[in-house]
């Protein structure tokens, strides 16, 4: 019969798995540049490494002022989808369905071109924000009313039975565990807030797609512009992913578990 | 102490669990036995002041239990209550959910918490335990840290609601056991069981609860020898039919 043994792979078969799959990745992108004619010349960037500096962190002070704004935006409506007044439950729900229904192209738009000259708000950053954590929200709602729904009702009853306050309930049960759980699907939404920002350069806000396609219009080199600001995306997402590596452990009571075992 | 409870009275959609439940009795232990759905539960849970009965009245030692929040709150913490399973925190280890109701609900200083729950755990033969999270213990542990948890804080009536129905037998004698001896030592208690043997020989007096009502109550050894109604002797003959 076979063993199946249940252990950590060797470093050395680690190494050999990571070498092999950057040698195809690398070949195959390779492949395609070299059979199509094109010559990267990525030194041309250089020049404009001020305004690419600053649009980098436009993109990432966007994408945190939104995370910010959408957090408290889904866990209002995630509360308010649960809400016995069905007036604010209605209101929530009907947010989250129509969000989540239509592209961030399309809201962007009206909310910026409708809405906003509308109500006089002509600040396109700030509006940037708003609309982002808007549609971001909806999702974060979600994450968070599913994180809730996943706890227990009997963990409630226990609070209850010890004499916790609901305030304290909030604070030492429902928020610890609910952190736990939804964690990981956070950290995938801010990477999304990331991603999705450069959408606002549509409405002309200078965030790192923007500064790209002004360059563009410059230098003219599409592809080494557009190659480098993907990489630059890319710097930020798996910088989160890695962040939320480390807060996933922290909160991760199982894994607290471990350290001792 | 003197439980009162006056046509107690409790719904859930639609469904009529209790219907006018009444009864006095002396608490010193009381196990509350009967057939499963037949509001053994809910009862204990009024009691502990966790629901609140449609219409009714509950006094205990002559005060009327008023069902207010404000009141309740500070009622809860005046009593224990273990449940049938799960009743720990998922997120704290064993140390920390006995810790946390002494800090939390009492204002107790940590060092002053820290110490009571260590005599605990050391009385209970759980030290080992002290800082595994519930899911690393077995079902009679988890249990007997509930138990320990319910008790730390000093109530003046400890409720059970089937301590035991989620364990095997070598658990469920253990849990027993730690029950018995807390008994002995004049712990007031009120317990909804299955555990027959427990009710019969632990317990001073057992009430039967079925069809939405208190059947019979009493001295635990007369009413498992001579059970005066119908109902409570079908439900024993049923339950004692494959006894050992």
């Amino acid at each position: 019969m076979k063993q199946t043994v249940n252990k950590e792979p060797s470093l050395a078969n680690k190494a050999a798995s990571g070498i092999f799959v950057a040698v195809v990745l690398i070949g195959f992108l390779w492949f395609s540049v070299s059979s199509i004619g094109l010559e990267l010349d990525f030194s041309t960037l250089y020049q404009y490494r001020q305004r690419l500096w600053e649009g980098f962190l436009m993109t990432v002070i966007i994408s945190v002022a939104s995370l910010f704004v959408s957090l408290v935006i889904g866990s209002l409506t995630a509360m308010g989808q649960n809400s016995r007044i069905l007036i604010i439950s209605y209101f929530c729900r009907a947010y989250v369905q129509i969000i989540r229904g239509t592209p961030l192209l399309v809201q962007i738009y009206f909310f910026y071109y409708i809405i906003g000259t509308a109500w006089g708000v002509d600040n396109r950053y700030v509006a940037g924000v708003v609309i982002l954590s808007i549609f971001e929200g909806a999702y974060i709602s979600e994450i968070i009313r599913g994180g809730l729904a996943s706890i227990d009702r009997q963990q409630y009853e226990v609070a209850k039975s010890i004499g916790l306050t609901p305030v304290k309930t909030l604070q030492l049960v429902t928020i610890p565990i609910l952190m736990a759980r939804i964690l990981p699907a956070l950290a995938g939404q801010f990477a999304s807030i990331i991603k999705d920002s450069s959408l606002l350069s549509v409405i002309a806000v200078i965030e790192l797609t923007q500064t790209v396609q002004e360059i563009s219009a410059d230098n003219f080199r599409m592809f080494e512009n557009y190659l480098f600001v993907g990489a630059l995306y890319f710097i930020l997402t798996f910088g989160v992913s890695l962040l939320s590596g480390v807060l996933e452990r922290r909160y991760n009571h199982e894994y607290r578990v471990n350290q001792y075992l | 102490m003197n439980i009162e409870l006056i046509n107690i009275c409790k719904t859930f959609q639609d469904e009529l669990v209790l219907q006018d439940v009444c009864g006095s009795f002396d608490i010193h232990s009381i196990a509350v036995i009967g057939p499963s759905g037949g509001g053994k539960s809910t009862l204990l849970r009024i009691i502990g002041g966790l629901l609140t009965p449609d219409s009714g009245n509950l006094k205990i030692d002559g005060e009327i239990i008023g069902f207010s929040n404000k009141y309740l709150h500070s009622y809860r913490r005046n009593i224990g209550f273990v449940f049938q399973s799960k009743g720990l925190f998922e997120h704290l280890t064993a140390l920390e959910n006995i810790m946390l109701p002494l800090v939390h609900a009492f204002g107790m200083g940590k060092s002053q918490a820290l110490e009571i729950s260590s005599k605990l755990f050391e009385r209970f033969g759980l030290t080992d335990e002290k800082s595994k999270y519930p899911f690393q213990l077995s079902g009679g542990q988890q249990q007997r840290i509930a138990i320990a948890r319910a008790v730390a804080v000093k109530p003046k009536l400890l409720l059970l609601d089937e301590p035991t129905s989620a364990l095997d037998p070598e658990y469920t004698a253990e849990v027993l056991n730690m029950l018995g001896e807390l008994q002995n030592e004049g712990l007031k208690t009120i317990i909804v069981t299955h555990e027959m043997g427990f009710a019969k020989n632990a317990c001073e007096e057992v009430v039967f609860l079925a069809n939405k009502q208190i059947i019979e109550s009493g001295n635990s050894s007369r009413i498992f020898k001579n059970p005066q109604t119908e109902e409570l002797q079908n439900f024993l003959n049923k339950i004692l039919e494959w006894k050992v």
